[in-house]
């Protein structure tokens, strides 16, 4: 859960949301809808707010961390600094996490990050979007912090024995990310082609290899 | 909401500094995971001042409190460990869960 | 505050394979998040801290039941009837709307 409170309301409040799925008829769903309803009948929040709200939370995708790992990746100063204090290195940008403090890690031949909340499902959604359902389970959760190398191989993530598995538990005010190696003849690649080669998952390190495939620069980073 | 700015308070703590985590279970909502109470670890870095988990529930987390990361060798504690002995555990813990090692 | 049951304390405890699915969110999903952080920023909850001990108040088998949105939706309103921002019974009256709505839509 990102704390990101920027109440930037530049949005079309007129916009309307087509839901797409019926509503839910578990008991604790109800319970949500229920709260939701009393809570904008007593109008403690409206009905633009909440869609504000929404498109905002919509609009984050991993595209935003790819941005931020393709300037890093051709940008040695900005890397620096985003290695150094995420926090106020994201702000150039145009992303802003605090007062979390954004804090990225950095996988090279020596040295493996993954991420993990075991408590609840802390996530950088501002940079990465909608956490992807096995992130949130019980099973990661669990797993991940006490073998992680098995739970890495599950995902397709081979590490010989001399590589150092760190295991981030984002137990309190930081959010992490993941700066995934540059993959091999990309070095005079541009920034946009770049950014399209980066996978939410390498964001989070439970992929570890990138591959540099020739797309579309204009091409959609995350089909 | 609080959101305690940084101030000069004085870090305990130092980067690299021996440290236990304490073996506690207060019954209130706290950010520290039962499988790291009691462990020590080594303070990987200083990190800045927030509001107390333990003191945001019904409060608003005053007095802003140093956290810190603390770094933990896997095989130290899980005695079967299965990776590497380089394999670290990395988790953030505030001041006042951690006493020198 | 009562004690707390510890079932999101789940670190190292023993598990099956990580299942990789990937769901879409559901609308009323996307409802209770931004109800979430609206009342975060309103101030009807002091921080995500209360939602998450909401959360840890919930019954061990409820924890394990419940979805994620699930959770936080039972997690706000303990919080909230707490706090007294809303009372159980015009809750219950609610969802007994809703109820009736949704009944009569199918």
């Amino acid at each position: 859960m990102s704390h990101d409170h920027d109440h930037n309301h530049d949005h079309d409040h007129d916009r309307t949301f087509q839901p797409d799925h019926p509503e839910p008829t578990s008991e604790a769903a109800r319970v949500g809808l229920a709260l939701r309803e009393l809570l904008l009948e007593a109008g403690h929040y409206t009905r633009a707010e909440e869609a504000a709200m929404i498109s905002r939370m919509q609009g984050a995708s991993p595209d935003n961390g790819a941005r931020l790992v393709a300037r890093a990746w051709t940008d040695p100063a900005f890397k620096a600094r985003l290695l150094d204090n995420g926090s106020d290195a994201i702000t150039e940008l145009g992303f802003d996490l605090r007062p979390a403090e954004f804090t990225v890690m950095e996988n090279d031949d020596q040295e493996h990050n993954v991420i993990v909340c075991t408590l609840c499902s802390c996530y950088p959604r501002a940079l990465l979007g909608m956490s992807p359902s096995w992130y949130k389970s019980r099973s990661y959760r669990s797993r991940l912090v006490r073998e992680p190398r098995t739970v890495l191989a599950e995902f397709g993530v081979e590490l010989s024995d001399d590589v150092h598995v760190r295991v981030h538990d984002s137990t309190a005010e930081l959010r992490y990310m993941v700066l995934p190696q540059q993959p091999a003849g990309t070095e005079d690649w541009s920034e946009d082609r770049l950014r399209a080669l980066v996978t939410r998952d390498s964001l989070i390190g439970t992929q570890r290899t990138l591959t540099a495939t020739d797309t579309d620069a204009d091409g959609a980073p995350f089909p | 909401m609080s959101h305690a700015e940084p101030t000069s308070t004085q870090a305990r703590f130092q980067a690299g500094q021996r440290v236990r985590i304490h073996d506690r279970h207060p019954g209130v909502h706290h950010r520290v995971p039962r499988y790291v109470k009691g462990h020590e670890g080594v303070v990987e870095r200083v990190c800045g001042l927030h509001g107390q988990p333990e003191r945001f529930v019904r409060g608003d987390g005053l007095p802003a409190t140093r956290l810190y990361r603390v770094c933990i060798p896997q095989s130290q504690l899980w005695p079967d460990y299965q990776g590497q002995a380089c394999d670290t555990l990395e988790v953030e813990v505030f001041e006042h869960w951690l006493e020198p090692a | 505050m009562s004690q707390t049951n510890d079932p999101h304390d789940v670190g190292g405890l023993e598990a099956g394979p990580v299942e990789r699915g990937e769901h879409d969110t559901a609308w009323w999903e996307w409802q209770v998040d931004a109800m979430v952080r609206l009342a975060l920023g309103k101030g009807l909850i002091s921080d995500f801290a209360e939602l998450r001990d909401g959360i840890e108040h919930l019954t061990p088998a409820d924890y394990e039941d419940l979805s994620y949105y699930e959770r936080w939706a039972k997690s706000l309103a303990y919080t909230l009837v707490d706090k007294g921002v809303v009372t159980r019974d015009a809750l219950e009256q609610k969802m007994r709307e809703i109820a009736e709505r949704q009944a009569q839509s199918s």
